[in-house]
């Protein structure tokens, strides 16, 4: 096989297969959101058991590119849309919870304006721009950061899938949908605070965000969201739908002579995906103090898919994996040898794509029966049963 | 070519009333006319290029024909329709290559290819009720595949998939049939089973069988209807038909 064919074959698993990894995965997602904060806040610092505050953060921010990851699963492993501009749903949920965290700040910034952000300020505006309107109530920012990811999600699905723009045409112009929102949000007259973006955040909900207590609680509602977003998607993927876009990746002229109108169903899927995304994006802006238009750079929503595609796509718990894994070891990576980042980056992608088509929980099935026959090999008075390759097929 | 006569297509299944569609000035059907009565069998034959697949493609919505119509049950206009409305009104098609979902099960296959609400919510909360259940074992004995059911549809055999493709129609009680070459890669034995299951399936519903296998087309025994760019050459039955000096030329001259 050739590496486009490794890259857009499907990976199907066969199925009660995901049963166990989702009972592990979320035994994991529970045991963080309750030990993590609570290591944190009930041991010293001077304590063995004790995780610093940066830490707690730092997995924060992990489980939000891990949400955007599950999101370009559902979109990519399962339904087949390689979206490379899903980065843009993210950004765009974290400037509708940046808005709003902006309005929270009231007349302690800079300038002590309680009407206007500073940034507003400087640029000499006088008055709050009508798209302000509202960001200074939390449901109403919450509601917006899923509903304008979903929105643009719409409209931009329902011209693509209605003309039956797909594959590689598809991914380009997701590509162009980020790179033009980068540059439209670097402007400083679109009112997001230019190229600085949004940040000096004070507090969320009348809570300091700088507060160990408040990191904490945003973990634990980070790990709730990721756990909740895998089940939606589980569910999803489980029925009818479910397997109706799978049978679209793998035979969508089929699909459409069987009575279906599979542009609603992309569509349906894509909205879904991106709304998941804003969601991730809301979360992450709080927890990592900024968002500003790098966010929208055409590279991030390229990362996003080569986590999704080393954690191994088609199983969501191998996007969330790929997503929290790769991200650890950039850092790890970026703290050694920053240089290194990218090349090491894109080796991982090209070895998972040639030597593990599957990704990393795919592949551990096989490497765990290699391991039991060379354990079996050594103590060859015991036989053992024979390698399961049946399963693989 | 005979122009049919209002009387008659008013109660034909299918009415193709000189139907053109050009491609870049290619005419890929030219003024092509022809009627399928309910109930019907027809074999459709004709050499590599003579319009078949566009032919269907116009049918089942997929191209927009340039010029003339296409009459289903003597009235419905299938010209401004898509894909998924002609299905609606019963109208199945089988590909030539074998079209199943090969990550999923034989009976999973038939479950999506069932008649029920196509719209995305529905699906997203439809559950499999009794009847539907019976209906797919129904089909599943029907097209031999009893056996076969809960294994993914990948690892049938080619002649087993072309076959799970036909019960996919069935299951959605399609009126008219379009399969495009059933036997395309059969083993003997293999295609000797699909005319037993064309056989079974004549006269409940009318059947459009486009075909380049002369022998199975004979094992049929049905009237056919030979293209030839993108127009009839000749319709009858076959032994009439592969007598016609018109169309040895246009099958042995090339």
């Amino acid at each position: 096989m050739s590496l486009l064919q490794r890259l857009t074959a499907p990976q199907p698993q066969a199925p009660g297969k995901g049963r166990l990894a989702s009972v592990i995965l979320l035994t994991i997602l529970a045991a963080i959101a309750i030990l993590v904060p609570l290591l944190n806040l009930t041991q010293a610092p001077g304590s063995a058991l004790h995780v610093p505050t940066y830490l707690v953060s730092l997995l924060g921010k992990y489980l939000c590119f891990a949400m955007l990851a599950l999101s370009i699963d559902l979109i990519w492993g399962f339904c087949g849309i390689l979206s490379l501009g899903h980065g843009a749903f993210f950004a765009l949920g974290g400037y509708a919870m940046g808005m709003y965290l902006m309005r929270q700040i009231g007349d302690r910034g800079v300038y002590g304006n309680a009407e206007l952000p500073d940034f507003m300020v400087f640029l000499n505006w006088k008055e709050l721009p009508w798209y302000w309107y509202g960001f200074d109530l939390f449901p109403f920012a919450m509601v917006m950061a899923l509903f304008v990811p979903g929105l643009l999600a719409f409209v931009f699905g329902w011209l693509a899938f209605r003309s039956r723009v797909s594959g590689v045409y598809l991914s380009i112009i997701t590509q162009a949908m980020t790179y033009a929102l980068m540059l439209a949000f670097f402007r400083n007259d679109m009112g997001f605070g230019g190229n600085n973006g949004l940040t000096d955040f004070k507090d969320l909900l009348g809570f300091d965000l700088q507060a160990d207590t408040t990191r904490a609680a945003l973990l634990a509602a980070t790990c709730i969201a990721l756990g909740g977003c895998y089940l939606l998607c589980r569910a999803i993927v489980a029925s009818k739908l479910g397997r109706l876009i799978a049978a679209i990746r793998d035979d969508e002229p089929r699909v459409r002579f069987l009575g279906y109108r599979v542009e609603n169903f992309k569509l349906f899927v894509f909205v879904l995906s991106a709304m998941i995304a804003g969601l991730a994006g809301a979360l992450y802006v709080p927890q990592v103090g900024i968002i500003n238009p790098g966010e929208f750079a055409p590279a991030n929503s390229i990362e996003a898919v080569i986590w999704v595609a080393i954690g191994g796509r088609g199983t969501l718990y191998g996007a969330i994996a790929g997503g929290v894994l790769v991200n650890y070891a950039k850092t790890v990576l970026t703290g050694l040898i920053p240089e290194i980042w990218l090349f090491a980056l894109g080796a991982m992608f090209i070895a998972v794509t040639l030597f593990f088509p599957k990704g990393l929980v795919g592949s551990l099935p096989g490497a765990i029966d290699w391991l039991k026959a060379k354990a079996g090999a050594r103590s060859a008075a015991t036989p053992t049963r024979p390698l399961a390759k049946e399963a693989g097929e | 070519m005979t122009v049919t006569g209002k009387a008659s297509y008013a109660e034909s299944q299918l009415y193709v009333d000189g139907v053109t569609v050009s491609f870049d000035g290619f005419k890929a059907l030219n003024n092509l006319s022809f009627t399928v009565d309910p109930g019907e069998m027809r074999a459709i034959i004709g050499p590599n290029g003579a319009g078949k697949t566009t032919m269907m493609d116009v049918i089942t919505g997929k191209t927009k024909p340039d010029e003339g119509r296409v009459i289903f049950k003597g009235d419905i206009d299938l010209g401004k329709r898509d894909e998924a409305a002609v299905v609606a009104l019963g109208i199945g098609r089988k590909f030539q290559r074998p079209s199943v979902f090969e990550n999923h099960t034989v009976f999973d296959n038939l479950e999506l290819a069932i008649k029920s609400d196509r719209r995305p919510f529905a699906c997203l909360f439809d559950r499999l009720d009794g009847e539907r259940r019976d209906k797919i074992d129904a089909t599943l004995e029907r097209i031999g595949l009893t056996e076969q059911k809960g294994r993914l549809a990948g690892q049938l055999s080619h002649g087993q998939k072309q076959w799970l493709e036909i019960g996919m129609l069935l299951v959605q009680d399609p009126e008219l049939l379009f399969l495009d070459e059933p036997v395309a890669g059969m083993t003997d034995q293999e295609t000797e089973g699909t005319v037993e299951l064309l056989r079974d399936l004549q006269g409940e519903r009318s059947i459009v069988v486009v075909e380049h296998d002369m022998a199975f087309v004979h094992a049929l025994g049905v009237k056919v209807t030979v293209l030839h760019e993108g127009s009839v050459l000749a319709e009858g039955a076959m032994d009439q038909v592969q007598n016609d000096p018109r169309v040895i030329e246009v099958y042995l001259g090339r």
